[in-house]
């Protein structure tokens, strides 16, 4: 149990570890522990900003689907608005034709009416006279009461 | 076994263990130079292929021990100094190998050694020896000195030998009560786990005495049953022995080396 040489021994090859252990195990894995312990926190921080994005877009996504839903209801009310007022305009349209349609045809009855009277009244004298000559006996002549017929065709 | 049943074959049988190989005491540093270089080979071969991103298996290990120790440097040290944490796992792995040269039942290797070799004496765990303790305690001493003087000062170690810890009216109390506060650092952490160590073998020959100084016959009905519970109880209390030492040396060496960095006694 005596203290002798070996302690001297000892000490260096304890010396002698520690360099190693320090140059072979320790300084490799450190470095390998703290690059480790970057990449986790670094995947950490990936993980929560994604997450974030991820809400934010979301988020986004939403409000996008908001302003359509409500552009879509402000077309389908245009859309609506302009089909009636299509249809007014198309019914107003109609209502007008027919009734130019009705004064035309109107006015054109009234100058047919009016044409068969003037008809009418070139015939009418020669009939009278005619009747007249029957009811005579004798020939009327159409010169000599051409005032008498004259007054006749104008009670017409 | 060497067993004869007298008294001077139980003393002779301790002493055959506790002889060393050759006269400087060569035992100690093979054993423990052997476990050295196993340390850095088998660091070095798993430092040929690292995984950064998920470790496996011994990696894994070696990563829990060295996160270990690192707490333990972060918790007791103040400030920062790049050797302490690895001056603190060296001691831990290797105290631990060496008493765990403890553990192997205690006459297989000196039995290989004096069949196959031919060498007759063998001490197989080099923390029984006081060399191989005082060796780490004086290296550690060295280093303690060496940041008390680098980081206090020459003048400000000097001041705590004188002013600590009575204060300036009782100056010659003061430098002895220092001088033996400095002086049992590495005799206590020496001394500690040669003690305990040194212990821990006498048991385990005293244990493997019981069957080996018993004759052959019915009592070793007794006896070899008796050797075999004792000898598993005091395993498997011994691995928390050897881990506690290895623990404790590694601790107090943190702690002192703390002390020399600190200003404020």
């Amino acid at each position: 149990m005596n203290i002798n040489v070996t302690l001297i021994a000892q000490i260096i090859a304890f010396v002698t570890l520690l360099w190693f252990v320090n140059r072979v195990l320790w300084n490799p894995m450190n470095d390998l522990l703290a690059a480790r312990q970057k990449r986790i926190a670094d995947g950490l921080a990936a993980a929560d900003k994604g997450k974030h994005e991820l809400e934010m877009s979301e988020k986004r996504a939403k409000e996008h689907l908001v302003e359509a839903k409500s552009q879509a209801a402000e077309i389908l009310a245009q859309a609506e608005k302009r089909g009636n007022e299509i249809v007014e305009e198309a019914k107003e349209k109609a209502r007008t034709e027919g009734d130019r349609l009705v004064t035309a045809a109107k006015a054109e009855i009234e100058q047919e009416a009016n044409r068969a009277k003037e008809q009418l009244r070139g015939k009418v004298a020669s009939v009278a006279a005619a009747g007249a000559g029957r009811i005579l006996g004798r020939e009327v002549d159409e010169k000599a009461h051409a005032d008498l017929l004259k007054d006749l065709v104008g009670q017409i | 076994m060497s067993g004869s049943s007298d008294g001077g074959g139980t003393v002779a049988y301790i002493q055959h263990h506790l002889t060393n190989l050759c006269v400087g005491d060569c035992d100690p540093v093979f054993f423990s130079v052997v476990l050295g270089v196993l340390m850095v080979a088998v660091s070095w071969r798993m430092g040929q292929n690292l995984a950064t991103g998920t470790p496996s298996g011994f990696q894994n290990f070696v990563e829990t021990i060295i996160d270990f120790v690192s707490g333990q440097v972060k918790d007791t040290f103040p400030g920062h100094n790049p050797i302490i944490a690895p001056l603190a796992l060296t001691i831990f792995v290797w105290v631990w190998l060496m008493n765990f040269m403890d553990l192997i039942p205690v006459d297989l290797l000196p039995a290989i050694a004096s069949g196959v070799l031919g060498i007759e004496y063998l001490k197989v765990v080099p923390t029984t020896d006081l060399n191989t303790t005082l060796a780490m305690s004086l290296t550690v001493f060295a280093l303690i000195l060496y940041y008390n003087f680098k980081v206090k000062g020459a003048a400000g170690y000097l001041k705590m030998f004188l002013f600590h810890p009575f204060g300036k009216f009782f100056v010659p109390v003061n430098i002895v009560m220092s001088v033996i506060e400095e002086l049992a650092k590495p005799l206590s952490l020496a001394l500690r786990l040669f003690g305990n160590l040194f212990a821990g073998e006498l048991v385990f020959l005293l244990i493997a005495l019981i069957g080996g100084t018993m004759a052959v016959g019915l009592g070793a009905l007794i006896w070899f049953p008796l050797q075999v519970v004792l000898d598993l109880g005091w395993l498997i209390f011994h691995l928390l022995v050897i881990t506690l030492q290895a623990f404790i040396f590694m601790v107090l060496t943190i702690v002192y080396l703390g002390m020399a960095h600190t200003e404020e006694h």
